[in-house]
């Protein structure tokens, strides 16, 4: 059974149907890259699975059971599907260590000090030892995008999404935060990223999927993808950017 | 300094320097001309003796001043009770009218209503209806005092405004912030509390800094119901003395207050928008 897997999902706003009837699983470990032009409903997609953007129609399905029933509680689902924004979305108020602890200390209940050895660690896998008790406003993009995985992570999630981690960085700091996705990789954490870094994609994901219009298109093994489209949407989009 | 040093500026940094000089000369002597044409046209009115006489009578002025003084601190003490209920009911307020339940869609309601009614009613017929009519009911003492009723008054004015302040902050916050807060799991409840409201109340600091300005000028209003405080205070010395002078005392005192709250008001507002920029 895969981890989770997306069916038929509709999703409009007022009169522009983003998704239309999506269809997507992933299983358990895998890497999964959405690539596409803006406006082809990667982001929406994402939004959907962390439940910010309800959906119109189809079902999620995590472990089984469907979390995009109406009238569901969102937050235990949110616990379990980490999401990273384009825009890093720290909190400014607090520092890196305070954004990473709120949603443990809040949710889990747990005091500072008893999250503080594990989330040390994080900081520490990351980089980020000597980061902790900077403010958003005093770190580059690529540290505040660290800090936000490495929010995401301290609950735990058994699913990263990641939407366009690297597009408002800096080209020189685009690397280590892919770095940290290759770590996650390597971990085996099941992962779905829309990204415009096709280098990127094609050297780690397990699958790519690319969306047109709201709709996959095509999907497959990133060398098959990559090397011989078949859609000529596909083929079209991907001459644009490599 | 490089300003100094002539021989190094480029031609286009002398004609800037030329015409920054030429702005404060022009700058400096229209000042000086307005200045003079007031200290040498107002004498020579014809009242104006007069008006020296009843407005700015020293004898008087050193008279009732310490009294004055002393009334001020009324004043101070109904502003500084008045102030944190303020910001409390205008807190809550904001939030009632941010709720999503449809439950507690009352509570929208009574925060709309609410700030309707005393944004829209003069803060004076306020004062008056609440520091009459509330006593009239046949309250016993201490609970009929003016201070009290009059406080009321102000407070359930001021927080309507300051409610609308604190929901623009609220409303300011990014939407991107709430939806980062609530992909981790946190209750919209936490949300709001720890990603939502500090970063509010941070931005608008120097508007109800404003407020506060505001409120510790119309606290006078309360003499109209009764305590004495400087307003009354300078309205009794007027009648006794036949001046007018007591009240350019009470000005200067509120002024006193006024002019460096409102400098350090603008001066939070300049340092927000530089670091917003």
């Amino acid at each position: 059974m895969s981890k989770l897997r997306v069916e038929n999902v509709v999703k409009s706003f007022g009169e522009v149907t983003v998704l239309k009837g999506l269809n997507l699983s992933v299983d358990e470990g895998e890497m999964i890259c959405l690539i596409g032009a803006s406006g082809s409903g990667k982001s929406t997609l994402l939004r959907s699975i962390n439940l910010l953007e309800p959906i119109d129609d189809g079902a999620i399905w995590l472990d089984g059971d469907d979390i995009s029933l109406p009238g569901l509680d969102p937050q235990p689902v949110r616990q379990k599907i980490g999401i990273v924004f384009q825009s890093y979305n720290l909190f400014p108020h607090m520092s890196a260590v305070e954004n990473v602890m709120l949603a443990p200390r809040r949710i889990y209940k747990k005091s500072r000090e008893a999250l503080r050895p594990e989330i040390e660690q994080l900081f520490e896998k990351f980089g980020l030892a000597d980061r902790m008790d900077h403010y958003p406003d005093q770190l580059s993009g690529g540290q505040q995008q660290r800090v936000a995985i490495v929010r995401a992570l301290a609950m735990k999630p058994q699913i990263m999404l990641f939407d366009e981690v690297t597009s408002a960085l800096d080209p020189e700091l685009v690397a280590e935060v892919l770095d940290v996705l290759r770590a996650l990789k390597a971990q085996n954490m099941t992962m779905i990223l829309a990204t415009h870094e096709m280098g990127f994609a094609r050297e780690a994901a397990d699958r790519v999927c690319i969306l047109h219009e709201g709709e996959i298109i095509e999907e497959g093994k990133p060398e098959e993808i990559f090397s011989h489209p078949k859609h000529p949407r596909s083929q079209a989009f991907l001459k644009s950017v490599l | 300094m490089l300003q100094n040093s002539t021989k190094n500026l480029t031609p286009r940094q002398v004609y800037e320097q030329k015409e920054r000089r030429k702005g404060v000369v022009i700058a400096s002597v229209s000042t000086f001309i307005v200045l003079a044409l007031i200290f040498i046209l107002v004498p020579t009115a014809p009242g104006w003796e007069a008006v020296q006489k009843s407005f700015f009578n020293k004898e008087v002025f050193i008279k009732t001043f310490p009294k004055l003084l002393s009334a001020f601190w009324i004043d101070v003490l109904i502003f500084l009770w008045c102030a944190p209920l303020i910001a409390i009911l205008g807190l809550a307020i904001a939030l009632c009218r941010d709720v999503q339940s449809p439950a507690l869609f009352p509570l929208r309601i009574f925060g709309a209503i609410y700030t309707d009614i005393f944004r829209g009613v003069p803060v004076v017929l306020t004062v008056y209806l609440i520091g009459f009519g509330i006593p009239g009911l046949g309250l016993p003492r201490p609970y009929n005092s003016p201070y009290i009723w009059g406080s009321v008054a102000l407070v359930l004015t001021y927080s309507a405004y300051v409610a609308e302040i604190f929901r623009s902050g609220i409303e300011s916050v990014h939407k991107s912030q709430r939806a980062a807060a609530s992909s981790l799991g946190l209750s919209n409840s936490d949300v709001m509390r720890y990603v939502v409201l500090p970063q509010a109340i941070r931005r608008v600091v120097p508007a109800n800094m404003n407020m506060l300005i505001a409120l510790q000028k119309d606290v006078a209003l309360l003499s109209f119901i009764g305590p004495v405080e400087i307003f009354r205070q300078a309205g009794v010395f007027k009648s006794l003395l036949a001046n007018f002078t007591p009240y350019v005392g009470a000005a200067i005192i509120f002024l006193a207050v006024t002019i460096p709250a409102t400098r350090f008001a603008d001066y939070l507002l300049a340092k927000q928008n530089r670091e917003r920029s």
